[in-house]
Parts: structure tokens; sequence; C-alpha cells
């Protein structure tokens, strides 16, 4: 990354971390009247002219004004994490967990801002298949794009292009619109751009598991070259193997809230217990 | 923009999710920072619009042309149309007319129009990746840069077939698209924003500017409503379309429009601030 304009929170190596304290985030969800200016405006009129009440109330779903108000679903309740430099976190639960939220504020996407969120470190994120292509560009473009966004010149461009082009291997399709991949070469793609420059914080979602088994083998050889340069490593996946092979450390999350945090083996035992899950090791 | 600029205060308050936490870092300053970084990026914006534009028109030869293809003969028919109703003569008429079209349909109005999408055009880049959201605003910037670069094409043309030159007045009309160049960025992040959250505004805003295109002398000369013209700087736009186009015309532009102009600007700028600073960590929730 040596002569980029735009070392985005880069630190010193070995003193990456994150931490986040007493974490809670509300999901807005808009539906029927809540975008709408005329209907908000109307309804403040009218609610001035009554009597105000209080707005918020406990529970896990919120229908405070059940006349088209935002619903508040909450994703993370009261979530504290630390991670330092040289772990490796897995993340586990059911779906709706809470753990991509997690991710995506680890990646500074949901509340950048808030003051018990503190991340340190360059952050890279591979959060869904697409991570922001643009699907009517060709492959050759989007990795322009990147590039750009990393504030790399047009000759560290070239170079990161080659770099993805030969680990990819899709040929002709590089120069063809992404929205022509299959899902398998858009991955290959995705993968091989997010790991082409090496970040200090890695955070990644599962969809990365995906593609053929010859691409799982190369992706993962790439992958701990990458690993083994980053200070931290954050991947929620739910193949349970996986996580073993790679995390020293588990948060297991059930309803927005952790509920176990720990080494590896301890975590994993007492998930596979609770899912009832056979240990096909034992 | 008052109308889409005052809802702010009481509608930005509802999705706050963290409300009651201690703010130990300033709003207004994440917000500048965001700025900041986003305009050390603009070779990514530049790109971003670049593309927009390559993808609206993939598949047509002409290309962008068609813009100005378009705009050349609607001005065509309407200065001939135009010049009969109003009795003036073309070749003074024509003139005029193509520049303040141009000025207002792809420059102020375009903007405006195109600033409502700022965000919500962008929401998977928004919900996947971490990246200043200044940049989108520059994207938006750029692209409309872009029509409008191409449609300057059709006014030029028409000053060549009349012998017309604006002489070398043009200059002053440097500063006050510079000028414009900064609202736009003000009006993206203000607009943008506001539309994240609020679906119905953008033809809120259409039927605004729809009604401003009347009110401001565009089709018609300010002098036209000779002994009423002062009223006319009550539309903070007409200044802003003035300062740009008289230099165009060979003339120098009252210091009364540049001040209300400059006024106007200012406060588009704070608004936006106002707005952004307040909305920009909700934004990924919104969009």
């Amino acid at each position: 990354m040596s002569g980029s304009v735009f070392d985005a929170g880069r630190v010193a190596p070995g003193t990456s971390s994150i931490s986040i304290r007493d974490l809670s985030l509300d999901f807005p969800i808009f539906h029927g009247g809540a975008r709408s200016l005329k209907k908000l405006l109307f309804k403040r009129g009218k609610a001035a002219l009554t009597s105000s009440r209080s707005l918020r109330t406990g529970g896990e779903v919120r229908m405070d004004r059940p006349d088209g108000g935002p619903i508040y679903v909450q994703a993370l309740d009261d979530v504290s994490v630390e991670i330092r430099t040289g772990e490796r976190v897995g993340l586990i639960g059911h779906n709706g967990a809470g753990k991509s939220t997690l991710l995506r504020v680890m990646a500074g996407i949901y509340m950048p801002d808030a003051p018990n969120v503190d991340i340190r470190g360059q952050v890279a994120a591979l959060l869904d298949v697409n991570s922001g292509m643009n699907p009517e560009l060709t492959g050759r473009e989007n990795i322009t794009l990147m590039g750009r966004h990393k504030g790399l010149n047009t000759a560290q461009i070239r170079q990161l292009e080659q770099d993805v082009e030969e680990f990819a291997q899709l040929d002709t399709f590089l120069d063809l619109p992404v929205r022509l991949y299959s899902s398998g070469m858009i991955v290959r793609l995705g993968f091989g751009l997010a790991t082409a420059i090496t970040p200090q914080i890695l955070l990644m979602d599962e969809w990365f598991m995906a593609g053929d088994f010859h691409f799982r083998e190369r992706a993962e050889k790439r992958l701990s070259s990458v690993v083994n340069n980053t200070d931290i490593l954050v991947i929620t996946s739910h193949a349970l193997d996986v996580l073993e092979e790679w995390c020293t450390r588990l948060i297991w999350m059930e309803g927005g809230q952790i509920r176990m945090d720990g080494p590896t083996a301890e975590v994993m035992a007492a998930y596979r217990t609770d899912m009832q899950v056979p240990d096909d090791k034992a | 923009m008052v109308s889409s600029g005052s809802p702010e205060h009481t509608g930005f308050k509802a999705p706050a999710p963290l409300d009651a936490a201690p703010r130990t870092r300033s709003r207004v300053m994440m917000a500048c920072k965001d700025i900041a970084d986003g305009f050390r990026l603009w070779r990514l914006a530049a790109t971003l619009g670049w593309l927009d534009i390559r993808l609206q028109f993939s598949g047509s030869t002409l290309g962008p042309f068609w813009l100005t293809l378009t705009t050349a003969i609607m001005i065509g028919s309407m200065g001939l149309i135009y010049s009969q109703l109003f009795h003036l003569v073309l070749k003074d008429y024509l003139p005029y007319l193509s520049i303040s079209i141009i000025l207002w349909q792809t420059g102020l109005s375009a903007l405006i129009l195109e600033s409502c999408s700022t965000f919500t055009r962008a929401t998977e880049t928004l919900r996947s990746v971490n990246m200043p959201y200044t940049v989108q605003a520059l994207r938006t910037m750029m692209r409309c840069g872009i029509v409008f670069s191409y449609n300057l094409v059709v006014p030029v043309v028409v000053f060549l077939i009349f012998g017309i030159s604006p002489g070398p007045d043009v200059v002053l009309a440097l500063p006050a698209l510079l000028l414009w160049l900064v609202d736009s960025v003000a009006l993206c992040l203000l607009l943008g924003c506001a539309c994240a959250r609020f679906r119905d505004i953008p033809p809120i805003v259409g039927s605004v500017m729809q009604i401003i295109f009347y009110i401001t002398p565009i089709i018609w000369e300010p002098k036209q409503v000779a002994a009423h013209a002062w009223l006319l700087y009550f539309n903070p736009f007409y200044s802003l379309l003035e300062i740009v186009r008289r230099p165009f015309l060979g003339q120098i532009p009252s210091a009364t429009s540049w001040l209300i102009a400059g006024a106007t600007s200012v406060v588009f700028c704070l608004l936006a601030l106002f707005v952004f600073s307040r909305s920009r960590s909700k934004l990924a929730f919104w969009v």
C-alpha cells in the first residue's frame, strides 16, 4: 500500500483492535406510510392537537406507532466485544442472531459515529457476494473502481488487475458485465479483489465458501497468506469445520446477544451440545 | 428548496438508536471528516460518474450526443414559437433562450432533480462498502457536469450561427460556475439525505422545480416585466442563474445578483451540513 494517498485508518502494525462496549442496535423498518413526509407531517399535526404520549417501550419488535411509523427490530442487544491483534474470531449462531449486523458494525457501515465503538486499523470487509460491485460493469472496470476506492494510482491498479486476473481465472469473462457471471464466478472475482490488498482487519461473511472444490482449495491457500499478514480476522460461517480450522476464539450469538465467548474448542463443544449436532470427531 | 429543507427538524429524530448514549465525538466534525475524505477520493467519484454516463448510453451510437440533439431540437422549436408569441427578433431571442434553457434544464434543474437520488442510487455500495458518503455526492456532481458540458455545444452553435461573440466578459462565468459546483455538493448531501428518508420528496421537488421554471426568467426576459423586475430578486434561483448567464451574453451580472447568489449558497451549505451530520449515521439503514 506504499504510495497510496488513502491509507484509511491504517495504524502501526500489531496495534489493531476492535472495541465495542454495551452496543445496542435497533433497525428501523420502514413500511407503509413511514417513508412518506406528507403522512408524517400530518400525523405530527394531529398528535400536537391531541395530547402527546411516550413513544418508546421495551420488547424485541416495537410497534409503538401502529399507524405507520417505523418499527424497530432490535438486532444487537447490549453487545460488548474486545478483540486484540493476533486473534482469529469466528461468529456462530442461528440465522438472524446478529452475526452479520455485528460484522457490519465492525466494518463501520452501521453506526459509524457511535462513541462506544472503537475500531483501530485498516478494515477490509467481504460482506456480501457483490461487495459493492456494479453488476452492469465488466469485471475489469469493477477492479479499477476498487483500486480507485483504495486510492491506488494507475500503475498500481494495473498491478491489482493482473493479480486478480491470475487468481480468478475468468479469462474472457473479465471483460463482460458482472451480471452475466455465475454466482461462483462472482465469488472468484470478489474474493480475489478483497484479498489482493492485505488489510489489517479482515471481516468476512460466509458467502466466500461458495465456489467449486478446486476454487476452494486455491482460495484457502490465498486466504492463509492474507490471514497470516492481517492483525485481526473475524468470520461468520455455518461451516463448523472451517471455523475450527481457522479460529482461535468463537463468539456465539443468539437473539442479538452474546451467549458465549471463549476459546474455539470450548464454545464449539457447548454449541454442538445445544444444537444437537453430532460431534463427528468423537 | 425551503419546502424540502424544513422537514429535517421534525422528521430526522425518529430512528435514533443511540440517542441516550453520550456523544463524545461531535457529529459535525465527523461529517466534515466525511466530506474531506470524499474529496480525497475524487478520482473514484470521477470514475463512477463517467461509468454512470457510459452505462446510461451504452448501445446507442450517438451516445450522450442524443442529449445534445434533443436539446437542439427543443430550443430550435421553442425559439421559433416564442419569438412569434413575444414579437421578438429571432437573432436577439434565440441566443438568450439557448443559453438560458441549457443553464436551467441541464444545469440547475437537472442537478436538483438528480441530487434526490444521490444515496438511493447507491444502496448496494452504501450497505456493503465503507466509503465516505460524500463520494456519492461528488459522483452525482460529476454526472451532471458531464451532461451539462455535452449540452453546452448547443448555445455555442447558436452563437456561431448568428455570429455573436460574448466577448472577454465571459470569463466572469467561471467563478459563478465554481459557485454552482459548491452548491451542487451541498444540494446532493441535503436532498440526498432527505430523499433517502422520505421517499415522497422527489416528486415534491419535481413539482416545485416546474413552478420555479415558470416564475424565473428563462423563456422570457426580465426586461419584459420592466417595472416589477426588482421583485425577481425574491427568487434566489433568478440570481443563481443570472451570475452565469449574463457573462455568456457579454454583460456583467449585477452586484445584487452575486450577493443573493452567494447568500443562497451559504444557506445551502449550512443546511446541508446540518442535515448531513444528523443523518449520516442512519443513512445505511434508510437506503
